[in-house]
């Protein structure tokens, strides 16, 4: 069978429980195409340099593994079917970097808790995705071993920090992937790469194993083809994880897709007014709207809602997230893992340059930046500062959650960006991720939709915005718009195309 | 206000970081661009509001997790250390701090 990977993870899910598809076929043919797909100096041709590492042996034998479950009429929810994981997931099976030098060869002790839960629900690890390093960025251009492309134009940066988890997903290299997301490193790809993710509320997902950016801000979300899907992959990946993760919510895992076929008759969306400015292009604004247009079909009705503090969230979070970062990563010392300086003199040389070779230009950046928000006489000025308009932030969505069920409006200002457009300015990047950032910093579960194409024939995502623990009301948004048009099926020549 | 030479040196020095001067140059700019940015955060009249340090508490209170002050983890040396730089009878080696 050829066109496995245009199957739906729903569907692949039921074949492998019905026997018609068989665990290592399924792997083998995901595999397969994954290995061409290699990050490096020599990627070439149809690459988009979306995997870190893939390990044939032990793809296969997990996938046998499923395979006797399966034999056994055992088994979870999605036994045998493929995942891969961004490569800030520490895994115990494949190397684990994060996209840095500082991590080249690191092989984690045990598994993040959300790569041991889809593995409980019989998933099949191919692989570790490319992404920026530790999750900085918003093009995959600032990953240490090579860029991700996008499959829709191999010239166009695939978004970031999840890069790795977009490209591979519209390419067909596997039915699912992790990311994570921070200020949008999970939505903004998927929008540039025609896919479908979901960040869920702040502490859904366990960050256990999630190597720490901004520890008040990571989330770990799925990224897939449809809303269905995402429901799938959600409900096995969420739950309390209390001894792991003292941030995780005291609230139970839950089924995502009960509620995915809800009728949207009467559904108010709101749409901030600070998200349709004139940042936004032309060609976004007219897919979304279009997207609009079918719901109100559906029986929704559109109302305005306000989010003032939209254009601060920039600061905001370019304040907190690098102080977050620059706590976060003292512990990449050249002590108990990772790179280490050769021959220091003494161990103040160790760590300066054992830093400073290890990490990139943009993650030495964050740091710099959250050193000195933090240093002393410039906390209150700005760290605290930041986080009393990140209250105030939270607020106004509380505010305009009183008028509306769900938030609508674009994910980034435009298409996928060629690459290297923005690498050699990063406040460039910093403003364009607006729309995502505000839903981060309240801790709001967010997704991006697929809403047809833009310029170039780029892929255009709508983001929505639903109010804390509202993950399957998002998710049923986007079903049933999934379930009245197409744009989700919508697949770049590059997945088509058989492996060699 | 804007940032000095001497004080990328004390940032990156606070931070553990060994900057080129080249290095510290582009830094400079870069910095000096992005506090331009936040400006008009520091406008912004936050008095009487308290600062939001886990986004749930926005929602319903969030009280610390504690539990039982008892070991859960196996030892795990070997594993633990699989990845460290240099490592000698189960100690990670540093270089000489004491004369």
């Amino acid at each position: 069978m050829n066109d496995l990977h245009h199957v739906s993870l729903a569907e692949m899910a039921r074949q492998l429980r019905e026997r018609r598809l068989g665990a290592v076929e399924v792997a083998t043919h995901f595999q397969q195409r994954a290995a061409q797909h290699l990050a490096g100096p020599n990627a070439h041709g149809d690459n988009t340099g979306a995997f870190l590492a893939v390990d044939a042996e032990v793809t296969q034998a997990q996938a046998q593994a499923a395979q006797a479950r399966l034999d056994a009429g055992q088994g979870g929810p999605l036994e045998g079917v493929p995942i891969a994981h961004k490569d800030i997931f520490v895994t115990r099976d494949f190397p684990t970097t994060a996209g840095s030098r500082m991590l080249e060869g690191y092989r984690s002790p045990f598994d993040a808790t959300v790569v041991n839960r889809l593995a409980q629900a019989g998933m099949v690890a191919l692989g570790k995705l490319n992404c920026d390093e530790f999750a900085m960025g918003s093009a995959n251009e600032n990953s240490a071993y090579g860029v991700s492309r996008n499959p829709w134009d191999l010239q166009r940066v695939p978004g970031g920090s999840s890069g790795g988890s977009a490209a591979a997903v519209a390419a067909g290299l596997t039915p699912a992937a992790t990311g994570t997301d921070t200020g949008g490193s999970i939505r903004q790809p998927a929008s540039f790469c025609g896919i479908t993710g979901i960040k869920p509320t702040y502490g859904r997902a366990s960050r256990y194993g999630m190597i720490a950016y901004a520890s008040s801000l990571d989330q770990a979300g799925p990224m897939a083809r449809s809303a269905e899907d995402c429901a799938l992959l959600l409900s096995a990946m969420c739950g309390p994880d209390p001894d792991r993760d003292s941030t995780s919510l005291d609230v139970p895992a839950e089924d995502f897709r009960l509620r995915l076929n809800d009728s949207l008759q009467g559904l108010r969306i709101g749409l901030p007014a600070q998200f349709w400015g004139d940042g936004l292009a032309d060609d976004v604004r007219a897919a979304i709207d279009q997207a609009l247009a079918e719901l109100k079909q559906l029986g929704a009705v559109v109302v305005p809602v306000q989010l003032p503090r939209t254009e601060l969230s920039i600061p905001v979070y370019y304040i907190l997230a690098p102080a977050e970062a620059s706590s976060n990563l003292s512990r990449f010392d050249g002590v108990k893992f990772g790179h280490r300086a050769a021959d220091p003199v003494d161990l103040l040389d160790l760590y300066r340059r054992t830093r400073s070779e290890g990490f990139g230009e943009e993650v030495q950046r964050r740091i710099m930046i959250g050193t000195y928000v933090l240093s002393h006489g410039y906390y209150d000025a700005y760290y605290l500062q930041a986080q009393k308009i990140r209250r105030m932030i939270a607020s106004d969505f509380q505010q305009a959650f009183t008028q509306c069920d769900v938030i609508a409006g674009p994910v980034a200002p435009t298409v996928a960006w060629a690459l290297g457009e923005k690498s050699a300015d990063p406040l460039a990047s910093y403003l364009a991720d607006i729309y995502t950032l505000p839903a981060s910093l309240a801790g709001l579960p967010g997704m991006s939709v697929p809403c047809g194409l833009g310029a170039g024939g780029m892929p255009v995502g709508m983001q929505l915005i639903g109010n804390y623990l509202q993950e399957s009301r998002l998710l049923n948004v986007a079903h049933q718009l999934q379930r009245q048009t197409d744009w989700h099926q919508q697949r770049p020549a590059l997945a088509s195309k058989e492996v060699a | 206000m804007s940032l000095q030479p001497d004080d990328i040196r004390r940032i990156a020095s606070l931070a553990r970081l060994s900057l080129s001067s080249y290095q510290s140059e582009r830094m400079l700019g870069q910095l000096n661009g992005f506090f331009d940015l936040v400006e008009q955060m520091r406008a912004v009249d936050t008095q009487g509001i308290e600062p939001l340090a886990h986004p749930v508490a926005a929602m319903q209170d969030i009280a610390l997790r504690l539990r039982e002050d008892l070991a859960s983890e196996p030892n795990n040396r070997e594993a633990n250390q699989r990845s460290a730089p240099a490592v000698e009878q189960g100690l990670f080696l540093v270089p000489r701090v004491i004369e």
